[in-house]
């Protein structure tokens, strides 16, 4: 299971999300297995990040720009991954974008969009891709993986994290859910909540940053050295270790595991 | 296969049989000096000739044995990289009504404080490390733990025990700036050798299997090498920003409520 061990060869993965941050690790690192990815994000096709990534990721991955919150992106997202590899195995809605501030002060909108894209966003992806990922998963142990990219801010509260909290709770239970469905209908389609804590991401830094801005702190390294000294592993995550984690859920060695939550956050929610 | 514990040396108790057992093929698979505990003389020299692993016959509520054992594993390897707490029992156990003061200290004194003695040893050994305190010890708990069972006093809250222990070691290791992790598995029915011995003891043995098959949305139980790939990830530097976590591995046993 060390990296490279074309242990996912011949599957197929979809990852939300996937041209930076954890997404974009979670690719690159299903890749080194062997699988064959499409990734989805915002940028256009032939936008800059877009090209130096796909470049980058080579043959084996392709790219739809995609609204992760459109129902018709992802009828349009199943309908190429269909024609390009006739088959899913994984599934990582990774896709997500934070709102802070206090709950008097959110508004209607802001409240409406972090739920379109964090919990939308997953449900749209499930739905539209179970009937391809039941077919698929018949023919590997362990069957088709949903990995659903929650936070452990779906397991705890935070101040003035309030809607980012809710969405992400409502990530844990959606994927408790669809985990029982699929498993009394003996649909072999495994589903599990990833729970980052913090993660050295564009997410991460651009939220700090906002806190700054707002003068919560100094400066966004005065944030991180706050955050590291409160957890027990006492340092950020890198993506990699989120992709790794995704890799174990996607793999055959996780097949007894579904309607789990797997916390990464070295330590954090444990105190 | 290529090991992703290549160069570790790991420890498992209770690995005559079972989860341990499974657990020692596949970390020696992956490439580790494995030693492994337990009572059971004759499986574990077979289990010893077939994975090259090194037996030692510990009680783990034993905490004399506990340094001596320890000792002979860092005088062979020069280290001590990960720890699979696994042995656990519940013969003697019993309802809230009905379990004897016996058969509860005799559960407690395994399933806690042997994990306890498993842990602080385990931490004891990992110091001993020539780069300082590094190493990733695996608790086995249960599904027990979140969801207790009526005749099974002792079992279940000695399970939620150890989830505390494997939190409150997670964050002292922290505090100590220890490169140590420790986390908690919670597994549901695995097909144990223990569980068919008690499905063919009851009258209807099918009607048992169906029992137990049934308890998971599933509609199965675990077979024990699907808990050891768990063990492997949760052993491997792959893992390294999970610490004092509980993971569930039960087919979506405790995702929902029992008998929906």
């Amino acid at each position: 299971m060390e990296l490279g061990s074309q242990r996912l060869k011949g599957r197929v993965a979809f990852v939300s999300g996937g041209l930076r941050g954890i997404g974009l690790a979670c690719a690159e690192r299903f890749l080194a297995e062997g699988a064959e990815v499409v990734l989805s994000d915002l940028d256009a096709a032939d936008s800059e990040t877009a090209v130096e990534v796909m470049g980058r990721l080579g043959q084996a991955a392709s790219y739809v720009s995609a609204n992760v919150a459109k129902e018709e992106d992802w009828e349009r997202a199943v309908a190429l991954v269909q024609e390009r590899h006739g088959k899913c195995h994984i599934l990582v809605n990774n896709a997500g974008i934070d709102l802070t501030g206090p709950v008097e002060s959110l508004s209607m909108d802001g409240w409406r969009r972090i739920m379109s894209v964090n919990v939308d966003g997953v449900f749209l992806g499930v739905k539209h891709f179970t009937p391809l990922m039941a077919e698929s998963g018949k023919y590997f142990r362990g069957g088709s993986s949903i990995i659903n990219v929650s936070s452990i801010m779906g397991l705890v509260g935070m101040n003035e994290v309030s809607a980012y909290n809710a969405s992400k709770g409502a990530v844990r239970l959606f994927t408790k859910g669809i985990a029982i469905e699929f498993a009394q209908k003996q649909m072999p389609i495994r589903a599990n909540s990833l729970h980052p804590g913090f993660v050295k991401t564009p997410l991460l830094a651009a939220g700090f940053q906002r806190w700054v801005d707002q003068g919560f702190a100094e400066k966004p390294d005065d944030l991180v050295a706050g955050v590291v000294g409160m957890t027990p592993i006492g340092r950020l995550a890198d993506p990699s270790e989120l992709a790794s984690a995704a890799f174990f859920l996607a793999s055959e060695d996780s097949s007894y595991m579904t309607g789990t939550e797997l916390v990464i956050d070295g330590g954090y929610t444990a105190q | 296969m290529a090991g992703k514990l290549e160069g570790k040396v790991a420890l498992v108790t209770g690995g005559t049989t079972g989860i341990g057992a499974a657990a020692v093929r596949r970390l020696a698979a992956e490439g580790a000096k494995v030693y492994f505990t337990g009572s059971k003389e004759e499986p574990a020299r077979a289990l010893c000739d077939e994975t090259g692993a090194t037996f030692s016959k510990l009680r783990v509520q034993d905490a004399a044995g506990w340094p001596v054992l320890i000792d002979e594993i860092i005088a062979a390897h020069g280290r001590l990289d990960v720890v699979f707490a696994n042995a656990g029992i519940e013969a003697g156990d019993g309802s809230i009504e009905d379990v004897s003061l016996e058969g509860w200290n005799g559960i407690i004194a395994v399933n806690q404080t042997g994990v306890m003695l498993t842990v602080q040893n385990a931490i004891l050994g990992m110091k001993r490390n020539p780069e300082g305190p590094t190493g990733s010890i695996i608790i086995n708990s249960s599904m027990n733990a979140t969801r207790p069972l009526g005749n099974y006093v002792a079992y279940s809250v000695t399970k939620a025990a150890v989830c505390a222990l494997a939190k409150s070691s997670a964050v002292y290791c922290g505090q100590k700036k220890y490169k140590i992790r420790i986390n908690a598995i919670l597994p549901g029915v695995v097909e144990t050798p223990l569980i068919t011995q008690i499905m063919n003891a009851q009258p209807d043995p099918a009607a048992a299997r169906a029992m137990y098959e049934g308890m998971a949305p599933m509609g199965r139980m675990a077979q024990i090498d699907e808990i050891s790939g768990l063990v492997a990830y949760l052993a491997s530097d792959e893992a390294g920003f999970i610490s004092g976590a509980e993971i569930a591995i039960d087919g979506a046993t405790t995702a929902g409520m029992m008998g929906v």
